[in-house]
């Protein structure tokens, strides 16, 4: 049996931050495609966002998250960007803590619209803490060929990860 | 390194179909993944059955967000597991669902199953399931209450702990 869980590209966030993690080139021979991200935002927002292929147009993103006393569901099509869900705030969360998430993406390179799973927590020893889960469909039937994801401003902090995994099923 | 997650087989529906099943598992692997992108007329649940038993030895939470509100839900001797019971399917636009079932294939416990279901015109959800069997499971059937399309695909992956 072949090795199907690969890794495409990795990186860690070097000092002074980076403004977004952007893996590029994509090749199309995996049949799916897993990132795992341990992400620390470094100014002003916990928001995270995510683009397919440099466009952020036609995607449509539907959660459910939990923050430790209340849950919500909502549509990010009504929030005017592509959520990545949350990552812990430099300065005011939690020091030295990250966020943990995995998104998996089967078929990304099909002739179908892309649908996608995000599965993320933060903790923060406190308040403001999330459990988040997020379908993601990108209505378009061009291949990804490349994934970013960035702060909603401002740069995600030293030692922030990125992982990209391609999974070929034979 | 070893090779640790492998896949086991795959289907690309040609001709749409009821059900795709998964038979002669073998019990080599300590867990399963199946990862299924669902494309669907029906608009009604997707589900899932195991060693194609029908008997009433299933139940399962699901926890749901619809866009609008969230909730949780729950079935006991059930003849399935319902992966998702607040949304069901498109025919434009594929589910990504992806079922964990951890070791499998052991003879002494009942089986859990940890299963996620997305459709982002839908709902996101999350469901815990338990098979009240301690036979290993050699065969996983997964269907819906319509008729999946050409182009719903489904893979199975064994993976090893060692």
């Amino acid at each position: 049996m072949p090795t199907t869980f690969t890794k495409i590209a990795a990186v860690t966030v070097g000092a002074g931050g980076a403004a977004s993690i952007d893996f590029t080139s994509i090749p199309s021979t995996y049949t799916d495609l897993c990132m795992k991200v341990s992400l620390r935002n470094a100014t002003s927002f916990r928001n995270v966002t995510i683009n397919f292929n440099n466009s952020s147009a036609n995607f449509t993103l539907r959660f459910l998250r939990g923050d430790g006393t209340n849950t919500f569901s909502g549509t990010y099509t009504d929030f005017g960007f592509n959520s990545f869900g949350y990552a812990p705030l430099d300065g005011t969360d939690t020091t030295n803590t990250f966020n943990n998430a995995e998104l998996y993406i089967p078929n990304y390179a099909s002739a179908n619209f892309k649908s996608s799973n995000l599965d993320l927590v933060t903790e923060n020893n406190g308040s403001t803490a999330q459990a988040y889960m997020q379908a993601g469909l990108w209505s378009q039937t061009t291949a990804i060929n490349r994934l970013t994801i960035a702060p909603f401003s401002g740069n995600f902090v030293q030692y922030s990860t990125a992982t990209l995994y391609g999974i070929k099923n034979s | 390194m070893p090779s640790t997650y492998e896949p086991i087989a795959t289907t690309t529906l040609s001709s749409t179909a009821s059900i795709i099943t998964f038979s002669s598992i073998p019990s080599t692997y300590t867990d399963l993944f199946l990862v299924v992108a669902c494309l669907d007329n029906g608009g009604g649940r997707t589900r899932l059955r195991l060693n194609g038993d029908s008997a009433t030895n299933y139940s399962r939470t699901n926890l749901v967000g619809n866009g609008s509100g969230s909730a949780s839900y729950s079935g006991t001797n059930e003849a399935q597991f319902d992966l998702s019971v607040a949304a069901g399917t498109s025919s434009t636009n594929p589910t990504a669902q992806m079922i964990s079932i951890n070791n499998y294939a052991n003879t002494t416990t009942n089986k859990t199953i940890l299963s996620r279901y997305n459709l982002a015109s839908g709902a996101v959800e999350m469901m815990t399931g338990l098979y009240r069997s301690t036979s290993a499971i050699t065969s996983v059937s997964y269907f819906t209450q319509g008729t999946m399309q050409v182009g719903t695909t489904a893979t199975l992956y064994g993976i090893k702990a060692a």
